[in-house]
């Protein structure tokens, strides 16, 4: 390292120059503006030229066999009820699965941050645990989990009068089960950064809101969710994005399967675009949920800024 | 007071419970995958194996190949921890300590890609590593993924609390500028490379579509992409598919609990950033 910045000396003539202090910001910000440049910029304008062709395993060989196609792969999508089946189950996962994560998570973090509990720390770590999981692992294991004959699911169910059933591969209940392994999974994450949101909430609130006779519930609504607003605002985003991007789960737990009532727009899109090789339609698939992600993030924080000036 | 205490003996109660119903499934996962195969088609579900054995291991690590797969994925993501250390902080160190004319537009347009989601430029990505012969190797999984937006931002945070004038007099010593960045900044910095080190390297262990992606020859699978397969074929050995389970998971679970703190403080500073 030391010869690197003796030759850079040399080759300006004498030591501590402006050349080297002038180009030097740039000669360290050079590897990453490359690669972010050929493995991101250039890729996503190609994908979205790509969308307007009939880009398929033909145009593998050669690239020149694609063919301008217009908005054709944007009409076949819309037309294409595989297509609106995607996007029914991607945001039945998000509606369902985003907020159930959330509570979760707040309710977690509220009992956490009591100083009535003893060992917080090693339990919030319990918590935690799935997070750090690898999730084609931890996939794998609720697939058995969701056994029909063997599974713990049912056993526990069993204790409630329940009569067992074949989860995952029940049209009705596969998406619902994905959701509750989803929250499992996740709920963690949120937590963690519920907690830290508490921590700056100043206890003086608490003291004052006590003096005026306000119970723990009123205390809950009335302080800690409006002073937790910034972090619901962050979390929320941060679920929504990650939720739209659902494909792990459903590849190993359900193929997509039962009747498609698993398969979200990343499984269909991988689907298409490397296994049938349709790169053009996957590329549409592609922007359409790029275009969704943006505006749903857009509107939640038009929402929530003006939920919090009220 | 003594109101107070029973409260709270509850209340630990309540949480603790929770915590367990959370961890059932890595219990079960490990002492299943100690069991004989075909012990766990039992009902009621077994908990505990009646004689531990490491039959299930000895199938993966010597008729299978989950040794290679092991040290795939801990080749890459070693590689991408080392690599994407040292190309954010590179720029992050620029964007903390350097003025320069484009850097606010540099620095924009790192952060614009933090909105548009990887799957987008995905199939030209691919097609790009096809064309430059990278499927199937180690650099063609790393380099689509190691400029990090999040990454450069957090060095840059980090150091731009570490104070000019040690570069200053670093520099009236004759020290060059790559020289600051490696002999000062990078040792300060200690604390976000633990920290980011730590987020790249789990991250890259755990990720699963990229690798299925660009990895379709079987000796260069990652843990996720063989468990993924062996699924297809053995789906039937729970026993099995569970110890292939633990041997995918349990490393970074592991990396974890040794470097929690620092794992902790990470992802909070990361959501209090704005």
């Amino acid at each position: 390292m030391l010869k690197i910045s003796h030759r850079d000396k040399k080759a300006v003539g004498y030591p501590g120059t402006r050349w080297s202090s002038v180009n030097a910001p740039y000669l360290f910000i050079a590897p990453s503006f490359v690669l972010l440049a050929v493995f991101f910029v250039i890729p996503v304008v190609a994908a979205f030229l790509m969308s307007f062709t009939d880009f398929d395993i033909y145009s593998l060989a050669h690239f020149r066999f694609a063919r301008f196609v217009g908005l054709g792969n944007y009409m076949n999508l819309f037309s294409d009820p595989l297509f609106w089946k995607s996007m029914f189950n991607t945001f039945y996962f998000l509606i369902l699965g985003g907020p159930l994560t959330i509570f979760v998570a707040l309710l977690a973090a509220v009992l956490l941050n009591s100083k009535l509990v003893k060992f917080r720390s090693l339990l919030r770590l319990g918590f935690f645990a799935p997070v750090v999981a690898t999730l084609v692992a931890v996939s794998v294991v609720w697939k058995y989990i969701y056994d029909p004959r063997f599974g713990l699911l049912n056993y526990a169910l069993s204790f409630l009068g329940v009569a067992p059933r074949d989860w995952l591969s029940d049209p009705v209940w596969a998406m619902p089960a994905i959701i509750l392994f989803a929250v499992w999974k996740n709920f963690g994450y949120t937590m963690m950064i519920f907690l830290a949101g508490l921590q700056t909430i100043p206890e003086v609130l608490y003291d004052a809101a006590g003096i005026d006779g306000a119970g723990s519930w009123q205390r809950f609504w009335r302080i800690t969710v409006p002073m937790l607003a910034p972090t619901t605002l962050f979390v929320t985003v941060v679920t929504l994005i990650g939720y739209l991007q659902l494909f792990a789960e459903p590849y190993i737990m359900t193929g997509g399967g039962p009747m498609n009532s698993t398969l979200s727009i990343v499984l269909l899109m991988y689907r298409q675009g490397f296994r049938y090789w349709q790169m053009g339609y996957a590329a549409s698939l592609a922007f359409v949920l790029a275009i969704v992600i943006f505006i749903l993030t857009m509107i939640e924080m038009r929402v929530q800024k003006e939920g919090s000036a009220v | 007071m003594k109101k107070r205490s029973v409260k709270s003996l509850a209340l630990t109660s309540v949480v603790a419970v929770a915590v367990m119903l959370v961890l059932i499934p890595f219990f079960w996962m490990i002492t299943t995958s100690f069991m004989k195969s075909g012990e766990s088609f039992s009902y009621p579900p077994r908990f505990w194996p009646k004689a531990f054995t490491i039959q299930q291991y000895q199938i993966l690590f010597q008729r299978l190949h989950f040794l290679r797969d092991f040290l795939n994925s801990f080749a890459v993501a070693s590689l991408m921890t080392v690599s994407s250390l040292f190309i954010n902080s590179l720029a992050g160190f620029a964007f903390a300590k350097y003025n320069f004319k484009a850097r606010r537009f540099m620095f924009t347009s790192f952060l614009v890609t933090m909105v548009i989601p990887g799957q987008v430029g995905m199939l030209p990505v691919f097609l790009i590593l096809r064309q430059m012969g990278m499927l199937n190797t180690y650099w063609g999984l790393i380099l689509p993924g190691t400029v990090s937006a999040f990454s450069i931002f957090f060095f840059r945070q980090y150091m731009s609390t570490i104070p000019t004038d040690l570069i200053d007099s670093a520099r009236i010593d004759g020290c060059g500028d790559f020289k600051i960045y490696w002999r000062i900044m990078l040792p300060l910095a200690r604390p976000a490379l633990v920290t980011l080190g730590l987020f790249t390297f789990l991250g890259t262990w755990n990720d699963f579509m990229w690798p299925l992606i660009v990895m379709n020859k079987d000796s260069m699978y990652t843990l996720p992409v063989a468990l993924a397969n062996l699924m297809g074929e053995h789906a039937p050995d729970t026993e099995l598919m569970m110890a292939g389970s633990v041997v995918t998971t349990l490393p970074v679970m592991i990396l974890f609990l040794a470097l929690q703190k620092s794992y902790v403080s990470g992802l909070v500073a990361g959501s209090l950033k704005e």
